[in-house]
């Protein structure tokens, strides 16, 4: 099959496309918000970005191998039920570390119970992460019925407006992230990732050891999700059971912007990493351009749309010239 | 040994008659009053079936593989019920343009879908959830946030109340829709291509099917089917609002794993997904009636539903 410059461009480099389009949002950003480049406005905007950031990159080491996990959310829901209910306001600073720790535990042991029932039990991801999510989800509601209760101001305080050497934290986050998830893709775990997103039942002929490949992802896409619930409660400084059920399909949407095929073994993780920040962007573009507030739903998912259809757009039209 | 094996339908619909017979010995259930029993029988069959007919088209998509799947049927199902909601506003002479206005509109939007599946190659899962968005927002924009309309009193009459015999007209609707479906699954062309694009798509094209064709088919019956249950919500619940659709959406797709349906495509059937409603239906009306507080409720649900997938929704190993 003969490729055009632009798909192959665009396969050898997953993240093109999601980097124009990052691109193009900040831009159109910029036009209607100046103060966008002020250290200020970045450090804010990435202390909100930060929580879908993770949740994204966690699901898309999933995505990667094939998988999907729609209970991330939920995950993200009970730590900020956690946190709220054992903390509290009131809370020692010292005992809401320990938390902290005991919440990074949780989501892995949810990711487990995920891993389990889709690695071992060979169940299918979308159906059994549903049905998960709707156990924790209902734990989340166990734990905290109403949104209330929250964390030591002092340490909410530590996320909201501490910014060591000038920057956010997000900033120290970040490119940490895609520095693992460089030296993570040249060890053997990473080439098994792709292996096994490539083609499952090949890569098991091969004696990649498909089951605790599938199995990991799910505990680092629950982990990943602790951590943002923790990053989310900080944000918010309080409690709310039900604070991750918009996010799962936004780390979802932030993933395949961000270049990485659903059917698994194209992207990495620095895509959808641009892709939730631009997720982001657009909500930012959306409120300052002065989008009457009826509109603002339909005009935030035609641009999304518009970002998802863009790839298959342009092939179309290479395709089409003689 | 000959292994023992059950299908899934009737799995589920053994299940859902021993959980129903459980159901009687609950405090506040219905006990040994017969009639208070097929009372409540009817009554939840009455309302599986709006789960049932949402899942016809989510069952479609899914047969058709390549991670075929219809998230944008929720919101159809909202804007299919606020168009019925508008276009009829009380006159029975409505009802059936309102109908036939729903079908093509829900048709028009899962060939939306369909041509962005085939021709952009977005993947489903994604290009349905975008369109979801989309039509959420058309519908906030159309009418920002109240509709003007009314119900026919025919559509009351025919979908919410008993018919014939104190059988409930949706149920009877529900039996000519099924008898279709079946129809159209196992007695047609479309339905033998339908399962053969499902098992293998390049394998199905070379043997001379039309498997672009029949992608913007599948998701365009879809769409109509799921406008169709839009349609006969609203003839029940009578009122519309933002967030009808949605809480359909997820229990289709569950509905169609629990009666069996492959989600990688290729392997099912509606009855499978009729009865997978009926035991969704009959589960969370039964912790209902326990008097479970929310929370206890959904983890109860999840929980069950991780169980009957367990039992029936394996996939091979790599081994075999």
């Amino acid at each position: 099959m003969k490729l055009t410059r632009f798909q192959y461009l665009s396969l050898r480099y997953p993240y093109l496309l999601a980097a124009i389009i990052f691109i193009l949002a900040l831009l159109v950003n910029f036009y209607f918000q100046k103060s966008i480049l002020e250290p200020n406005t970045i450090n804010n905007n990435l202390r909100v970005f930060l929580p879908l950031v993770l949740l994204a990159a966690g699901q898309s080491i999933v995505i990667l191998t094939g998988g999907i996990d729609i209970s991330v959310g939920s995950i993200v829901s009970i730590v900020s039920a956690l946190l709220a209910t054992r903390v509290g306001l009131e809370g020692a600073v010292e005992q809401t570390l320990i938390w902290f720790g005991i919440a990074l535990l949780v989501g892995i042991a949810a990711g487990s119970i995920n891993g389990f029932f889709i690695a071992y039990l060979r169940l299918q991801p979308i159906i059994t992460t549903y049905a998960t999510s709707f156990f924790f989800g209902g734990l989340a509601l166990f734990i905290l019925p109403q949104p209330g209760g929250g964390i030591p101001k002092e340490v909410a305080e530590v996320y909201r407006t501490s910014n060591p050497f000038g920057l956010h934290w997000a900033f120290y986050v970040i490119p940490l992230l895609i520095f693992v998830w460089l030296l993570v893709r040249q060890t053997r775990y990473g080439r098994y990732l792709f292996a096994v997103g490539g083609k499952a039942q090949a890569a098991y002929e091969t004696a990649v050891p498909v089951n605790q490949v599938i199995f990991s992802t799910y505990v680092i896409s629950g982990f990943m999700a602790a951590l943002s619930g923790i990053c989310i409660t900080l944000l918010t400084g309080s409690g709310n059971p039900q604070i991750g059920d918009p996010m799962t399909l936004q780390a979802i949407t932030a993933v395949v912007i961000g270049g990485t095929a659903m059917s698994g073994g194209v992207g990495g993780v620095a895509g959808p990493i641009m892709g939730a920040i631009t997720l982001g962007v657009i909500k930012n573009i959306i409120s300052f351009a002065n989008i009457d507030t009826w509109w603002q739903t339909f005009v935030n998912a035609i641009i999304i749309v518009t970002a998802l259809a863009a790839p298959g757009v342009i092939s179309l039209f290479r395709r089409n010239k003689p | 040994m000959k292994k023992f094996t059950i299908s899934p339908p009737i799995a589920a619909v053994i299940l859902a008659v021993v959980l129903f017979v459980l159901s009687g010995f609950l405090p506040n259930s219905f006990g040994t009053d017969m009639a208070a029993a097929s009372n409540q029988a009817v009554n939840i069959i009455r309302l599986s079936v709006f789960l049932g007919i949402i899942a016809a088209g989510q069952t479609l998509v899914i047969i058709s593989g390549s991670e075929g799947i219809d998230l944008s049927a929720g919101s159809v199902v909202t804007l299919s019920a606020i168009l019925t909601w508008t276009i009829v506003s009380g006159k029975d002479a409505n009802v059936i343009p309102a109908l036939i206005a729903v079908l093509f509109v829900g048709a028009f939007i899962g060939l939306l879908n369909g041509i962005g599946i085939t021709f952009l190659k977005i993947s489903p899962f994604v290009m349905t959830l975008g369109m979801s968005g989309l039509i959420t927002g058309l519908v906030i924009v159309a009418n920002h946030g109240n509709a003007q309309g009314r119900l026919a009193p025919i559509m009351t009459k025919v979908i919410g109340r008993p018919l014939i015999f104190g059988i409930p007209g949706a149920i009877i609707i529900y039996v000519f829709f099924a008898i279709i479906m079946w129809l159209i699954l196992e007695r047609s062309t479309f339905g033998k291509n339908l399962f053969a694009i499902g098992v293998n798509r390049v394998t199905s094209k070379l043997s001379g099917v039309n498997v672009t064709g029949m992608v913007l088919a599948t998701y365009a019956l879809a769409g109509a089917l799921s406008a169709f249950g839009g349609f006969m919500v609203v003839g029940n619940t009578g009122v519309v609002f933002l967030s009808l659709g949605a809480p359909f959406l997820f229990p289709s797709i569950a509905a169609v794993a629990v009666g069996g349906t492959l989600l990688s495509g290729g392997k099912g059937s509606y009855f499978g997904s009729m009865a997978g409603a009926l035991v969704l239906i009959l589960i969370s009306s039964l912790l209902t009636t326990m008097q479970m507080i929310d929370a206890v409720r959904q983890m109860v649900l999840g929980a069950t539903l991780l169980l009957l997938i367990s039992i029936y929704g394996r996939q091979r190993g790599f081994r075999q």
